[in-house]
């Protein structure tokens, strides 16, 4: 419990180093978290091997939805859209290095469920993308 | 007089309570669900050990006494909020739906296409949405009293929008974000001046004080049990006589009939007519225990309390660096003390106070409209009940001092 509020997420929470927009970009996505009304934006360029060239998030929410944006957005540049697409609850968990209640736990996985559902083109970010 | 604290929290068991090891319960959330003295849980417990059985037309000696207890709660009610009768006391589930048995019988009787119901930027959702479908359905029309920056409504603008012909005003007694108590008697005057019938969200107002329908003048008042010591799954839909009687039933079924023929009904009478199914009794019963506990220690009592540790937590909390208090002073609210900190957002606040005990919410309570206009999203709140004390409200601040250092 009192890992939630470690160092490195306040950090990153308070100093984003991946916060903003792309433009132009290749992939553009954003959605909501309807329970608190976290929201976040996440922009990709995609170089022609496929690669991750460039990430930036954007948005508003508490540290936990804000820093885990953060680092999974970091995490991501020059890996394969194809391994971004493996991502799944474990590595933001891994990422965070901490355990989340259900509730919280909506709010670390906000930036993954927007990232795949960007990279997939999908309409919609759902729950499944991140089970 | 004054509260005896230590007495009154003894009869709270759940503020024994700890939420982990050491760490007892801080309970600042009373304005979401009040907590529930023993003699409410003692009541609904003896009903099911002794009484319980299904309430009107049985002849036996349980359905005799559920039925009485049933009915004897409501008279309680009926006192409690100054109503001339019982009949025009409605059980419903709750506040929400008290306002939509007004939605769904009266205003689907009255209203049609381009009439104005009048709303504010206050109300809880369970006061918008109901209007937004009946918008949607049948193209009435809203208009809304704005809020002031310091969290009051502005009546100028009421005025103005009285003489547009109002078929309905609708509004909140206090806000449940703002804490904000409004002018009920004046809105409700000048409401029926122009012609309005008014209905009162009393979800926040008949916990806190006392409430006198009568001298209000008002047509509908609607309020919950759960926030005033009672159980959840029943609240009430105050009506006029005149107008209960004039409505179209609610739900059908069992109950809330005089006669059913294969092919017709007659509606019973008040208050039958719109309690259709066997109803929340156990819940009735400890509705009525808590409205005796409340009258017990006195609502003018319980006011004045909240009033004073309103007043302490509010000149604390405006002490603290980079918070933000939203509504007006102390003298023109209950006891609510919605804050943003600057910096941290409302779900860590609320998270690193409870990791201390203490229950805020974080979020938009359920008022995203009001917030919107303060230019926010969401809100940690504090709120407070006869059971708190001011040495909950410093440990709250101590909190807060907390928070801002962990993101210092
Ligand atoms: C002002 C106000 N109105 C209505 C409601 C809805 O009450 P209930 O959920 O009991 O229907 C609330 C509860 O939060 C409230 O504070």
């Amino acid at each position: 419990m009192d890992d939630l509020y470690r160092e490195v997420i306040i950090e990153h929470y308070k100093n984003p180093s991946h916060r903003g927009k792309l433009d132009p970009h290749d992939i553009s996505f954003a959605d909501n978290n309807p329970l608190c009304g976290d929201h976040i934006q996440i922009d990709l360029r995609i170089d022609s091997d496929g690669l991750v060239a460039d990430a930036r998030f954007d948005g508003h929410g508490c540290a936990i939805s804000q820093a885990s944006a953060d680092m999974l957005v970091e995490s991501i540049i020059g890996k394969p859209l194809e391994e971004v697409k493996k991502l799944n609850k474990e590595s933001v968990l891994e990422l965070l290095g901490i355990d989340l209640g259900p509730v919280r736990l909506k709010c670390a996985l906000l930036s993954l469920k927007v990232l795949k559902a960007g990279v997939y083109g999908l309409g919609e970010a759902s729950d499944e993308l991140v089970e | 007089m004054k509260l005896n604290l230590t007495e009154i929290r003894k009869d709270f068991p759940i503020l024994e309570r700890e939420t982990r090891a050491g760490v007892r319960l801080i309970y600042l959330d009373s304005t979401a669900t009040s907590q529930k003295p023993l003699s409410v849980i003692t009541a609904m417990d003896d009903f099911y050990r002794r009484s319980n059985a299904n309430i009107h037309r049985g002849v036996h000696t349980l359905a005799e006494e559920s039925t009485a207890l049933y009915e004897g709660a409501r008279e309680k009610i009926a006192k409690f909020i100054n109503a001339s009768s019982a009949r025009q006391i409605i059980y419903t589930r709750n506040t929400t739906e008290s306002i939509n048995l007004v939605a769904y019988s009266w205003a689907r009787a009255n209203l049609k296409q381009d009439d104005l119901v009048i709303l504010t930027e206050m109300e809880h959702h369970s006061n918008l949405v109901p209007w937004h479908m009946l918008h949607a359905e049948r193209g009435i029309e809203l208009e809304f009293i704005p809020v002031t920056e310091e969290g009051l409504l502005d009546l100028e603008t009421y005025k103005i929008l009285l003489s547009r012909n109002p078929k309905l005003v609708s509004f909140t007694h206090m806000s449940n974000v703002l804490g904000t108590i409004n002018p009920a008697a004046q809105i409700i005057r000048l409401g029926h001046e122009a012609g309005a019938v008014v209905l009162v969200d009393g979800a926040q107002s008949v916990p806190h004080f006392a409430v006198d329908v009568q001298s209000l003048d008002a047509d509908f008042y609607a309020f919950s049990s759960h926030k005033m010591c009672g159980p959840t799954g029943i609240g009430v839909l105050y009506g006029k006589a005149t107008l209960l009687e004039s409505m179209p039933p609610f739900l059908g079924g069992g109950d809330m009939i005089k006669e059913v023929k294969l092919r017709s009904f007659r509606p019973n009478t008040l208050p039958h007519k719109f309690e259709a199914g066997t109803p929340a009794i156990a819940e009735a019963i400890g509705f009525g225990a808590a409205v005796d506990y409340l009258n017990g220690i006195g609502m003018d009592n319980i006011a004045a309390h909240e009033h004073e540790i309103t007043e302490y937590a509010l000149e604390r909390m405006e002490e603290i660096p980079g918070v933000k208090l939203f509504g007006p002073s102390a003298d023109k609210k209950g006891g609510v003390a919605a804050f943003t900190l600057e910096g941290v957002h409302p779900h860590d606040v609320a998270q690193i106070l409870d990791r201390d005990g203490i229950a805020v919410r974080a979020g938009h309570h359920c008022a995203q409209p009001l917030h919107e206009k303060f230019g926010i999203q969401a809100t940690s709140r504090a709120s407070f009940y006869m059971y708190n004390t001011k040495d909950e409200v410093d440990l709250l601040v101590n909190g807060i001092y907390k928070v801002k250092k962990m993101f210092g």
